[in-house]
């Protein structure tokens, strides 16, 4: 009989792989169980992570929430562990400091219309329209968080409309240089002059605005996020400034770029924080009331626009020079160069180190308790300072370590995304 | 050279700023809110509660102030300051008062330019340790560790001490109150010291206070009281007067609940010279001769504010020791109201 040989005349079906060769298995036999070391160090790994999870689970896993002192917590047998009857007790005080309960509405709704406001800048499938709102909402948060008149904040907002058309006007007069100084000069001023004098004028005859309050009254995250955002904000284009003056070739913007970002790269922090709370006070006339937030807030964000500075200074490094060349070989004029060609891919380049800076900024911010401001870190020692919360320490440092770590884990993931969105590698 | 110089620069500029705004009652009516200085936050002398309003034994006294000046023991705005700040922020006249548990020293009231109006709180630094030590004296810690707050005065008077007695120690630096806390019940150091009236505040809040005890050793003289500028002796007499009308009414057993009944009129003249209803001595002070009336029914007399914040009968549980009146064995003594 003659042997026919197999042949098969159809295709099999594609099977799944063995179940040793994928999901979760496979990669557990790959990663933790490779060979008999690894299997014992994984499973010791294991014992140990799980250990100190259910200690921290039973410590934290108390009906603590509704007690309203510490020795209450300690009272109650059936509370072994956490307290968390002080966040309870004290979120208010937390999140808004001393800002008057019925008043609390507007920081809420001041950080809401931030998110609106920035999405447009993150985001770019957003309506470009709206960039609008994220240009008018800094006026918008001062008049909510501080109060007081509407036409302060609308006033210095017109000094650019006024800057603008007096260099629309003058452009066709006297030429580009001096309408920009004419229109700049201008615009100065009005804000030192001008704004206080028309606003006290409008607020006599049209009363418009919410009910003032002081800085003082600021704290918590509230002013955490404050200072926070508003160094943030300006420290970039700022930094971006310094960054190309450092890099210019012409001589009193380089020198003035260099020693500006020196000398204030080369002092800590903390003595810049000092300077705005104690020093500069002996150096104002008595009497002047300027504000500490916002001594702070300039402070924080010359010492983030010094550091920016050199992040960027990394980006612009970081380009072949042929970059340069090609943008001018195509005529196009420094400007318009920075602005079509070299900035987006410095900036690129630097977002890692950019968000770095934003995240260490925003956590410098627990600083300000060294003077006296009440940000988290120095409500903790208010709170413990009360008679019924003295003693109580991880609670409340836990809660602002979580707060924290939920904004700057939201960041650090947002640069991973806009790296990748950007990313024009293969 | 060059840094005394700069103090002294500064120190200048200081002085002509307290010149300038010389007359600090009056800028305190134009406000209509006095500005003082309290503690960031101080068991029983100083914190605000759930609603952000400031109480303790220090923000009583800011509250008489306001209360002699201003008719309203609520007019007060408290700018926390930590212990970094709060001697600027006095000099620059950020703040028209300090009531920040500080103590009275020769260099603060000599050099710094400071007047003390008086002595809030007589305190002294002490010892904590564990009951199972058994340990009874502070001649006893040859060789301890201690938990010990950095660059304060606490640290000199331990050095000090110890050398006096010829014994030796291990300091364990730390920087918060919180933080030795922690650090004395984890048992990072066998001693905790630091003022007596802290480790008591301390001590109150273990789970176990009764496993921890105080030394009867006291080395230190720590006088605590509020402070004003130098060089504006009619607001530094109001403030000096302010805590002396508190102690005086304690003697004189004037509290907040008789205060308004009294200042109808007595038979002790002492109390109606005080009280106003003889004589013009709010008068003599710029004030209106019911000052010390508000004063007193602001919070209480000395006693009464004691006893609220810190006393017995608080969480914290000081015993009046030299904080009682002369009459009772105590330090509290005033000069009359004549």
């Amino acid at each position: 009989m003659k042997m026919e040989p197999f042949v098969r005349t159809e295709m099999l079906s594609e099977q799944p792989a063995p179940l040793g060769e994928t999901g979760v298995l496979k990669w557990m036999r790959e990663n933790l169980f490779s060979s008999i070391l690894n299997s014992i160090i994984s499973i010791l790994a294991l014992v140990a992570i799980i250990l100190a999870f259910m200690v921290l689970m039973s410590w934290a896993m108390q009906p603590s929430w509704a007690s309203t002192s510490l020795s209450q917590c300690q009272d109650d047998p059936a509370i072994t562990g956490a307290c968390w009857g002080v966040i309870n007790n004290r979120f208010n005080q937390l999140m808004f400091g001393f800002y008057p309960r019925v008043e609390q509405w507007r920081p809420t709704l001041a950080f809401i219309l931030m998110l609106v406001a920035v999405a447009p800048v993150l985001f770019n499938n957003l309506p470009r329209k709206m960039m609008w709102f994220s240009v008018v909402y800094p006026f918008l948060a001062v008049i909510l968080l501080w109060g007081g008149t509407i036409w302060g904040p609308l006033l210095v907002l017109a000094g650019f409309a006024i800057g603008f058309i007096l260099f629309k006007v003058l452009f066709g007069i006297v030429g580009n240089l001096a309408a920009m100084l004419i229109a700049v000069f201008a615009t100065l001023l009005w804000w030192l002059y001008g704004v206080s004098m028309v606003a006290e004028v409008l607020s006599g005859i049209i009363p418009i605005g919410l009910e003032p309050i002081e800085s003082s009254k600021f704290g918590g995250f509230m002013l955490s996020i404050t200072i926070g955002v508003s160094g943030i904000a300006l420290s970039l284009p700022i930094g971006i400034m310094l960054a190309l003056g450092r890099q210019s070739d012409m001589f009193i913007i380089k020198t003035l770029s260099v020693g500006f970002i020196e000398l204030i790269r080369g002092v800590p922090l903390i003595t810049l924080l000092f300077v705005a709370s104690v020093l500069l006070n002996f150096f104002l006339p008595p009497g002047t009331d300027f504000d500490l937030i916002l001594r702070v807030i300039i402070m924080v964000t010359i010492f983030a626009s010094a550091y920016m500075a050199e992040v960027i200074r990394g980006g612009l490094a970081a380009l072949p020079s042929g970059q340069y060349e090609a943008a001018d070989a195509l005529g196009l004029d420094y400007w318009q160069s920075m602005r079509l060609i070299i900035m987006p891919q410095a900036l690129k380049i630097s977002i890692p180190g950019i968000v770095g800076n934003f995240i260490g900024l925003f956590k410098d911010t627990t600083l300000v308790s060294i003077i006296g401001l009440l940000d988290p870190v120095g409500l903790i020692v208010t709170i413990q300072g009360s008679s019924d919360w003295n003693g109580i320490v991880w609670e409340l440092f836990l809660f602002v370590a979580m707060m924290f770590w939920i904004f700057t884990f939201t960041m650090s993931r947002y640069s991973m995304y806009l790296e990748n969105k950007l990313k024009t590698t293969h | 050279m060059k840094k005394s110089v700069l103090l002294g620069t500064i120190a200048a500029v200081g002085v002509m700023a307290g010149v300038a705004s010389a007359g600090t009652l009056d800028d305190v009516k134009a406000n209509g809110v006095l500005k003082c200085g309290v503690s960031t936050g101080l068991v029983g002398f100083a914190a605000p509660d759930a609603n952000g309003n400031w109480e303790g034994f220090d923000v009583g006294i800011c509250r008489a102030v306001a209360a002699a000046v201003l008719g309203d023991s609520d007019a007060v705005q408290f700018v926390p300051l930590s212990s970094k700040v709060r001697f600027t922020a006095l000099s620059s006249g950020e703040i028209d008062m300090l009531a920040r548990n500080t103590t009275w020293t020769f260099s603060r009231d000599v050099d710094l330019g400071f007047t003390f109006t008086g002595v809030n709180y007589y305190d002294g630094q002490g010892f904590m340790v564990r009951k199972d030590l058994g340990v009874a004296s502070a001649t006893e810690l040859d060789g301890a560790t201690i938990c010990i707050t950095t660059g304060t005065t606490t640290e000199l008077n331990l050095a000090d001490y110890f050398r006096v007695n010829g014994m030796s120690y291990e300091p364990v630096p730390i920087e918060t109150n919180a933080e030795a806390q922690q650090q004395y019940l984890s048992g990072a150091c066998d001693v905790f010291t630091t003022d007596a009236s802290a480790l008591a505040a301390t001590r109150a809040t273990f789970e176990n206070p009764d496993e921890h005890m105080l030394l009867p050793e006291i080395v230190s003289k720590e006088p605590l009281g509020p402070l004003v500028r130098e060089g504006d002796e009619p607001w530094g007499d109001i403030v000096r007067w302010t805590l002396n009308a508190l102690i005086t009414a304690e003697e004189l057993g004037v509290t907040q609940a008789n205060v308004a009944e009294m200042a109808k009129g007595t038979d002790n003249p002492e109390i109606n010279r005080m009280l106003g209803s003889e004589g013009d001595l709010g008068g003599m002070l710029g004030l209106d001769s019911d000052w010390a009336v508000r004063v007193i029914a602001a919070g209480g007399n000395y006693g009464e504010l004691f006893e609220s914040n810190i006393g017995e009968t608080s969480v914290i549980g000081l015993s009046r020791g030299l904080n009682a009146l002369w009459t009772q064995g105590g330090l509290i003594y005033t000069p009359p109201f004549r």
